[in-house]
Formats: C-alpha cells, sequence, structure tokens
C-alpha cells in the first residue's frame, strides 16, 4: 500500500521551481508526488497548512554531529533531532570526529547508524586528509563511495598548497564540492576573537580579518588551476565575500555558506569572556558583518549554514582562553535569518528559502534518486512547514542537543518552524500545533 | 554582599578617589609602622593565585593582616588545575569555605569575570592574563598623587610591551577618566594600533625620545617574553630604542617621575642610572601597595 500525505492550503514556496501560491503538496511513497490547486489524494493522510509557508525540506550543509567519539556533546540521534526542531531535514556533517571520518569504514558507519538511528537526512563530508592532518589524501574515492557527499577538513585548514591542488584535482573527477575552513593558522596562531580594538581592550589575542582572507585567496587561484568545484565554509570577512564574487565573474565553479550567527552578531555584542560567543571564524566587526548580509542580498554568498558544533558544558565551563571554539545553531538558524534577512527588508521570503534549500542543494550537487531542495516530482519528499511571523522565545533547556553552547538563549524570534516533514513522514512538530 | 573590583574599566572617578583617598589614611607617614586597623576582623580574605606573583600576594595578604582579617592562600600554578580539576570546581570549593572575598591572580584575560558570573563571592582582580591590574593602576596613581599633587593634565608616557600589559591598560583606563593623557610607546609589533581606541587622550608613539618630550610621568614596562611568541627585536635593539636612559628623562619635564611597576629589567628596559635615581619612584609604588590594597579590600568588604 502507497504511503501518501497531503498538505493542504499552504502559501507553497518552491524558488527552484518558481512556485509561490497557495496550494496543496502531495507526498507519496516518501517523494513528492505533485503541487498544484486543491490535489485529490484519497486515502492520504492530510495536514492543514492554511496560514504557514510549506517549504522544501531544509538543507544545512554543514553540522557537527560528534559521533562517533565525542558522544557526550551530540549523538547522531540528538542532532538529528535538533535539525529537525529546526525544520531541517537534511544535514551534512562533518568529519572532525574521533576517529576523524577519512576513511570508508568511519564514512559506513555515520551512514548506517543514521540510517537506524537519525529522523532526518544525514549525509557525512569525509576528511580531505587523513586523520584532518593536511599532510596526505584520505581515502576521497572509498569515501565517496560510501556516501561521502563532500569533502573538508573543517575545523582545521588545509595549510599545505601542494595538498590542496591535490585534494581538488581529485575531487574535480569524482564531482564533489572541496569545503575549506579558511583560517591562515600563522596569522591567527593563538586567537580567541577578532582582532579589533575590542580584543585589545579586553586583552584577548586576536584573529585578523587577513587569516580568511589570505587563505581564500590562495585557494581561489588554486580552485582556478584544477577546476574544482570550491566552497568557502562559513564566510566572515568583506574581502572574503569580494574575493568570491570575483572568482564567480571569472566563471570558476566557487560558492560560500554564511552562518546565521555570522550576519546576526558582531564583535560590539559580545557579552565579554562568555564562551558562547566563542567560535571560529570569530564574530567580526560591523563592516564585515555588513557585507556578508550585502553578499546574501547580491548573490555573491551562496546558503545559509549553521556550523552546528556543539560541546558539553564542562567543556564550554572554562575560561574564554581555554574553552572551544564553536556554537549550536540549527534551532534558532530559522528563526535568526528571518530576523536579519528578512523583517529587515533586506531579501524576500522567498529568496531565503532558496538559501535554505535548492542553494545548497547546488552548492553539493545532489542527484537522481537523492534530488532533493525542491517541491519537485521525484524529488526527495521532505517538506518544512514554518510561520514567518509568530513570536517565540529560544529556551536552550528545551533544545534536543546534548550541548547549550548558544548565545541565542532567551532570544524572542517572529517566524519559525512548525512541521518537518523527512520522505513523508511527520518528524517534528511544534508543541501546541 | 561586597563589591568585586574586576577592573579599572568599570569604575567611576569618584569611586576611585574613594579609594584614593583612604589609602592615605594607611600610609605610614614617615613611621616605621603601618597603622593596624582592625575593621575587618573575623573576616576571612582568600588569596587565589594561579600565577606567581610573591609582590602582589605578599602585598595583599599584609593589607588584610592590618586589617584584621584572616588569609588563606591558595598558589596553584596554572598547571595545576589541569583536566578535571577545572577553574569553577576549584573556586566552588573555596566558596564552600565561606570567604568574604577571593583576590585572583590567573593568566587569563577574563578569568576573573567568568567566576564572577558563577560565585557570589565578591572577587577582586589581582592581574588577569594581558588584561587588568586594577591595583597596580591604584596605587600608581596614588604614588603619582603623593608626588606631584594631581593627575588631571598630566602627560603620561607608558613605554614597553604594551600589547600584554595589564598595567599599561588599567592605568590607561584610569588615567583618561582624569583628564591625564597618555602617550603609548613601544615597538609596533607590541603596540597595536587599536590601541589608541582605548580611551579618550590616548596616543600612539613609536619614537621614544618624542614619547618622553615634557612628560610628567615615564611608566616603563617589562617586555613580557612568556607571552611573546616570537621576539619583537634583539635584546640589544630593544634597549637601544626602547629603554630607558639619563638622556631621555632630561628631554622630559623638569619635575618628572619615573615609574616601573616591577619586576624590572635592568640594562634591557631601564638603566640602572635611571632606576635608582632620584626622580625613580619604583620603591613609593611598592610601599603604596600595602595602603592601597587596604582600601581595595575595605571597599569591598565594609562599603
Ligand atoms: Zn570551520
Ligand atoms: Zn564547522
Amino acid at each position: 500500500m502507497v504511503k501518501k500525505l497531503l498538505i493542504r492550503n499552504g502559501r507553497v514556496i518552491c524558488p527552484a521551481s518558481g512556485i509561490d501560491s497557495v496550494a496543496d503538496v502531495l507526498i507519496e511513497d516518501g517523494r513528492v508526488a505533485a503541487v498544484g490547486e486543491q490535489l485529490s489524494a484519497p486515502g492520504a493522510e492530510t495536514l492543514d497548512a492554511a496560514g504557514l509557508v510549506v517549504a522544501p525540506g531544509f538543507i544545512d550543509i554543514h553540522v557537527h554531529l560528534r559521533e562517533p567519539g565525542f558522544t557526550h556533546a551530540e549523538t547522531i540521534a540528538t542532532g538529528s533531532r535538533a535539525a529537525a526542531a529546526g525544520g531541517f531535514t537534511t544535514v551534512c556533517c562533518m568529519p572532525n570526529t574521533n576517529p576523524v571520518n577519512d576513511s570508508a569504514t568511519v564514512t559506513a558507519y555515520i551512514v548506517e547508524k543514521a540510517r537506524r538511528e537519525a529522523v532526518v537526512h544525514v549525509f557525512p563530508i569525509g576528511a580531505i586528509t587523513r586523520g584532518s592532518e593536511g599532510e596526505e589524501l584520505a581515502a576521497i574515492g572509498s569515501m565517496v563511495a560510501a556516501g561521502a557527499v563532500a569533502i573538508s577538513d573543517d575545523g582545521r585548514p588545509v595549510m599545505n598548497a601542494r595538498v590542496m591542488r591535490r585534494a581538488m584535482e581529485t575531487a574535480r573527477v569524482l564531482d564533489i564540492p572541496v569545503i575549506q575552513h579558511c583560517e591562515d593558522l600563522h596569522l591567527s596562531a593563538g586567537g580567541d576573537m577578532h582582532e579589533c580594538a575590542d580584543s585589545v581592550r579586553l586583552g584577548l589575542r586576536g584573529i585578523p580579518a587577513a587569516a580568511e582572507d589570505v587563505m581564500v585567496a590562495r585557494d581561489l587561484l588554486l580552485a582556478e588551476l584544477t577546476g574544482a568545484r570550491y566552497h568557502v565554509a562559513h564566510i566572515s570577512t568583506k574581502n572574503a565575500v569580494a574575493m568570491v564574487a570575483w572568482a564567480r565573474r571569472q566563471g570558476l565553479p566557487v560558492t560560500c555558506e554564511a552562518t546565521p550567527h555570522h550576519i546576526a552578531l558582531d564583535t560590539g555584542q559580545m557579552r565579554p569572556y562568555d564562551s558562547n560567543f566563542k567560535m571560529k571564524p570569530p564574530l567580526r566587526g560591523p563592516e564585515h558583518v555588513e557585507a556578508v548580509i550585502q553578499g546574501i542580498v547580491s548573490g555573491a554568498v551562496d546558503c545559509l549554514a549553521t556550523d552546528h558544533a556543539p560541546h558539553a558544558g564542562d567543556d564550554k565551563m572554562q575560561e574564554f582562553e581555554r574553552c572551544p571554539f564553536g556554537i549550536i545553531g540549527l534551532e534558532t538558524a530559522l528563526g535568526v535569518a528571518l530576523e536579519v534577512l528578512v523583517h529587515s527588508g533586506r531579501i524576500s521570503l522567498n529568496r531565503l528559502v532558496a538559501l535554505f534549500t535548492s542553494e545548497p542543494a547546488r552548492v553539493i550537487g545532489w542527484k537522481g534518486d537523492q534530488a532533493r531542495g525542491a517541491l519537485k516530482p521525484g524529488y526527495s519528499g521532505d517538506v518544512t512547514i514554518f510561520h514567518p511571523e509568530y513570536p517565540w522565545t529560544y529556551d536552550v533547556k528545551n533544545s534536543f542537543s546534548k550541548s547549550s553552547n548558544t548565545p541565542f538563549n532567551g532570544r524572542t524570534f517572529r517566524g519559525g518552524p512548525i512541521v518537518t516533514i523527512v520522505s513523508g513522514e511527520i518528524v517534528w512538530k511544534a508543541p501546541g500545533f | 554582599m561586597g563589591r568585586s573590583l574586576l577592573g579599572i574599566e568599570d569604575l567611576d572617578r569618584a569611586e576611585i578617589e574613594r579609594i584614593l583617598d583612604r589609602a592615605v589614611a594607611f600610609q605610614p607617614h614617615g613611621g616605621p609602622n603601618f597603622a593596624k586597623v582592625n575593621t575587618c576582623t573575623g573576616m576571612m580574605v582568600v588569596n587565589a593565585f594561579f600565577e606567581n606573583s610573591t609582590r602582589t600576594r605578599s602585598s595583599f595578604e599584609i593589607a588584610a593582616h592590618r586589617l584584621g582579617a584572616d588569609t588563606l592562600s591558595i598558589t596553584a600554578a596554572g598547571s595545576s588545575v589541569a583536566k578535571g580539576e577545572s577553574l569553577v570546581d576549584t573556586l566552588n570549593t573555596l566558596a564552600a569555605m565561606r570567604p568574604s572575598v577571593i583576590v585572583m591572580r590567573h593568566q587569563a584575560s577574563g578569568a576573573p569575570h567568568f567566576l564572577a558570573r558563577h560565585l557570589s563571592t565578591p572577587i577582586i582582580n589581582a592581574g588577569d592574563g594581558t588584561h587588568e591590574h586594577p591595583t597596580q593602576a591604584l596605587l600608581d596613581a596614588r604614588t603619582i598623587l603623593d608626588r606631584l599633587g594631581r593627575l588631571e593634565g598630566l602627560r603620561v608616557a607608558i613605554i614597553g610591551d604594551i600589547q600584554h600589559s595589564r598595567v599599561a591598560r588599567s592605568n590607561v583606563f584610569l588615567l583618561s577618566k582624569f583628564g591625564a593623557s597618555v602617550v603609548l610607546c613601544g615597538p609596533p609589533t607590541l603596540l597595536p594600533r587599536e590601541m589608541a581606541q582605548l580611551a579618550p587622550g590616548v596616543e600612539l608613539e613609536y619614537d621614544m625620545r618624542r614619547a618622553v618630550r615634557d612628560a610628567n610621568v615615564i611608566m616603563m614596562l617589562r617586555v613580557q617574553l612568556e607571552r611573546i611568541h616570537e621576539p619583537p627585536m634583539q635584546a640589544g635593539e630593544y634597549f637601544r630604542f626602547y629603554g630607558l636612559r639619563q638622556e631621555h628623562v632630561e628631554l622630559a619635564h623638569p619635575d618628572v617621575i619615573v615609574m616601573h611597576p616591577g619586576p624590572m629589567n635592568r640594562g634591557r628596559e631601564i638603566s640602572s642610572e635611571v632606576a635608582d635615581s632620584q626622580r625613580s619612584m619604583i620603591l613609593n609604588q611598592v610601599e603604596n601597595g600595602v595602603p592601597v590594597r587596604m582600601a581595595v579590600l575595605e571597599r569591598t568588604l565594609l562599603w
């Protein structure tokens, strides 16, 4: 028997197919079957979405699920539930686990564990180099065969330009993107926050914007040399945004993502020495934040990604200089993005949906029966239903994540996820809906 | 409940004046003995020094005893607060002893601010990383006032490793609140341009002769080699360009005083000739440590 779900009367926004109108969406057997007015589907379970936005399932191509190895901070199961609560139906997890995902064995482990325990689709990202140590290429072909959709040494940059070149050449043939955490370690060495008047005043070591810029510049030249698809993770500086835009004008297959926190917060909003504001790249000054937002408006920035980085309480409860970098972000992403980008009038709701759906899908390049990021027949039956206006307050105590390192605790947002549907199954509903 | 003293930046001028005025009452006034007052009898001052500083720790201990308070010192070197025994754990243990105040020195900037968020015990910052050293700035101000009678309108040259100096930051905040003009001088690698934005009335100077010209106060700083990952310049070259010598003193205001928070490296940042001269206030600074810290402890325990 075919399982059917009919979502009725929502405002359907699917940027990839140019739809923005009140319509019904039918999911059959885990895939999108039809989008149209007054669809009839005898025997279908129905969901009334009147007054809500019905979008393709949101995709986050940059999360840390911490499994294997750091399951006290997060697991594939808990991270996927946090994703669902944030409206995400697909996440790509970075390889900086223990062991590092640098082999088909670890990739297969994550895929299998996710198949059994995750409530959303989980796609592993393989390491670029063995142990993410930056020296020797990882088993890239085998990882891709086992299900990896991209490679990255995220958390660490590939400092050796020759190794990066070889990685790009390999990735080009495999048709996967190379995702770089852009940071020149010699320039950032020991830094804890953006290098600026505040870092000097607080006596904290600075990470200059140039640490990101020089790595982006180098890699863009290597992308030109190799023809690889190259993706800048968590872009945060005005020069990096400008250089990515330049590379695109040269016709290079270069993309980048911005995180919600890098567009919502600048150094001036950091509570001094509060580890919930410590991340890499660091929160930047207002001119950089504006440049990243402007990049989103202009299209230089391709998509949003959370860089969800859970750290267990004890690890973050330390002196600022000692505690690890990173914050969680899956459950606040939509609220933050609506506030900064849509309610402020910077971009349309349509464009926002694209930043969470068709655009990240384009960056990774899912094809065939993996196609996602649009409400087109045959695509994965993933739907995110959200309210663009209703006020709610984020209380991290109710988070599905195992960790609570967030600067957004207690913040009130306007608009957020209501129902998350993965392969035609409702995996999360907002309390009270 | 008592009030923490985490830095000079958060204090207003009136509060600083009150501490500096009160410190006068505790100065020895020429006699061999400090007045012993017993305003804080029965109170417990915990000195938690996670970074070595015999001078500052002794000074706080003597100050506490003169006030009649009991003291307990823990001198966990940074390394002993290893994984497993976090700063919060250590301090929670101490807090359970119900101290009246915790005086804390730590190698991480913001460590006392971090604790102040987690503990209800008031905390006095005795130096945090490369951030602030508020009692040093207060005793420096007391020393300047003793000799020059005012802070307003003075030209103060602070010279050396500014970037890593908590003494420099606290002094800049304090002097600026009192309308002094501050010239910061050092090699460019140790004097980031953003320092000019620390407070109103701050200017940067990379040439020592220009920095000391007409200065009323010259404050020398140590190069904190332990915090520097690559030496800014060779030692001999450093002294040549940024070491204080008699020729510099002669460029300054005729009544100039020379200060140094210690520990001092003769021949590296200051010549012996200057360090031992009549202009040198270095011993006065040490001496003012106790009365100023008595005033600071009283502020926390009684005011
Ligand atoms: Zn990263
Ligand atoms: Zn990351």
